[in-house]
């Protein structure tokens, strides 16, 4: 099993949730966030005042998936979130050693 | 007495009362998340502490009997006594003395509200209301005596001041000048960001403010006639032309329009107008409103060149703006528009009248700074003007008031 966390622009999220969901994928999580990387943040002016905003909101997608499903997930969020442009955020994956439902108690894939 | 006239004075006062709370959310919308509540408060306690004491002593010594040589009137009005005889000197108006020092009471609370766009984020609570009670007496008392009451020595002379474009607006912007250079920068201005926390709050402040302002200037009429309609049409026609001003202005040199800077625009049109407003023709209103739009705008860049922290721009708004407003009545009044003003410079009266205005403008700059900066020097002597660092940066809103704006998630539970 692995956990797929993906920083997306918020407004490819319908997309990308459209395109996970045919592919079967029936869980994720998902935070608003904010944070910066080449794409740096914006200015806001006030009374000509110059303000410069260091972090860019974005948001971050968290899902548990099976070993085999990993290649897919991953090809589908490129697809859904890619615009072309600076800022379209980063897709990495991290081993995941347990996974358990609390409601039943199943554990690994049955509780996925 | 007539009825409409004291109607509409009653009017004209409730509007003006309304503006208060809407410079609180100019204000506060100006200022960052944790400072909201005391910038709003300061402006809502002046509407208690100025009301009462101009009950009690303030509004005898504006319109009281003068006690000599114009500088300030008698004890005769205290208490709000002494109406049935009239208001001295204003026995041409139709409306009832006691509405028209009710009406005046507002004009009071809010010049002393404008102040705390300069003081705010770092001014004590008990401080600030102190400082303003003391400073009501002290400055806006013998101004809006000289300026106000036909006993004053400035109004005796001929000075022309419609409602308040020397004891409103020059007065609250020198008087803030002069209290900021006492207290001190906010800590880390102006390098660290001190961005508006809510330009919406600001926008529905400033909607407030020219709602309110038509009560302010076509209410200082005190009378339901010809010159209450020329005052409002051109409050109108300044707010409009101000807005549109500030907004050329930025997207000229900074390639954008904001929303701030068109509610700025229009305050600044309604505080040059402020003098002029039943002296001048509509078609002076819109320059008058455009050029304090403009210079306005260049105006409230002058405090990070000279490093004063005037933090909400009151000196760049009120002060410059009532400058403006005063030299240009110097220029533009006709008594085409009313027969009780004067003919200024293009209206064939020569410079009499315009010197006239530019002498009441210099007194009011050098009187507020100066009586001004010895009170908040007292002040800060005495009780301390200033909250401790590690307030300021926790914010007014917890540590002057107990209470925060904005919660997110658990509120705590009652008791100790």
């Amino acid at each position: 099993m692995k956990l797929i966390v993906a920083i997306i622009k918020p407004f490819r999220l319908d997309e990308v949730k459209q395109s996970l969901t045919e592919l079967g994928i029936n869980g994720m999580t998902l935070a608003e966030v904010q944070g910066f990387g080449r794409q740096h943040g914006h200015t806001e002016v006030y009374r000509g005042a110059e303000y410069q905003v260091d972090f860019v909101p974005k948001v971050r997608i968290e899902l548990a998936v099976l070993d085999d499903q990993v290649h897919d997930v991953i090809a589908a969020i490129v697809d859904s979130a890619r615009t072309g442009s600076i800022g379209d955020g980063k897709i990495w994956v991290q081993p995941m050693d347990s996974l358990l439902r609390i409601r039943t108690g199943e554990r690994g894939p049955d509780a996925l | 007495m007539q009825a409409i006239d004291t109607t509409w004075v009653l009017v004209s006062a409730a509007l003006v009362l309304f503006m208060t709370p809407g410079l609180a959310l100019f204000y506060g919308g100006m200022v960052r998340s944790k400072n909201v509540l005391a910038v709003m408060m300061n402006n809502f306690v002046a509407m208690g502490v100025v009301s009462v004491l101009w009950a009690l002593i303030a509004c005898s010594l504006v319109f009281g009997h003068d006690a000599g040589h114009g500088l300030i009137g008698n004890f005769s009005l205290a208490g709000l006594g002494g109406m049935a005889h009239g208001l001295p000197g204003f026995g041409h108006s139709g409306a009832s003395p006691l509405a028209i020092v009710t009406f005046q009471m507002m004009f009071a609370v809010i010049t002393a509200a404008l102040i705390s766009g300069g003081t705010t984020d770092r001014i004590k609570f008990p401080a600030f209301v102190l400082f303003i009670s003391l400073w009501l007496i002290l400055v806006y008392v013998p101004l809006a005596h000289w300026v106000f009451s036909p006993g004053g020595w400035l109004a005796h002379r001929g000075v022309l001041d419609f409602a308040g474009g020397t004891v409103v607006e020059i007065n609250s912007g020198f008087s803030t000048l002069a209290v900021v250079l006492v207290l001190g920068r906010r800590r880390g201005w102006p390098s660290e960001g001190m961005a508006p926390h809510s330009v919406p709050l600001s926008l529905l402040g400033v909607g407030i403010l020219w709602f309110g302002w038509f009560g302010f200037n076509a209410g200082s009429s005190l009378a339901m006639n010809s010159v209450a309609v020329y005052a409002f049409i051109n409050t109108a026609l300044a707010a409009a032309a101000g807005l549109l001003g500030w907004l050329c202005f930025e997207r000229v040199r900074e390639d954008y329009a904001t929303s701030l800077g068109a509610a700025s625009g229009a305050v600044a049109g309604l505080v040059a107008i402020t003098p002029c407003a039943g002296f001048v023709p509509p078609m002076a209103s819109l320059l008058i409103g455009a050029v304090a739009g403009v210079l306005c705008a260049m105006a409230v860049r002058l405090k990070f060149r000279l490093r004063y922290d005037d933090s909400l721009d009151v000196l760049g708004v009120h002060g410059v703006g009532g400058l403006i407003g005063m030299v240009l009545l110097g220029l533009f009044a006709t008594r085409t528009v009313n027969r009780a003003g004067a003919n200024g410079l293009f209206s064939g009266g020569g410079f009499h009248l315009l010197s006239l205005e530019c002498l009441a403008a210099v007194v009011t700059v050098v009187f507020s700074f100066t009586v001004t900066w010895l009170l908040a020097k007292a002040v800060d002597l005495t009780i301390g003007l200033r909250v401790s660092p590690e307030d300021e940066s926790r914010g007014l809103d917890l540590t002057q008031h107990a209470e925060s704006a904005y919660s997110i998630g658990g509120m705590g539970r009652i008791g100790s």
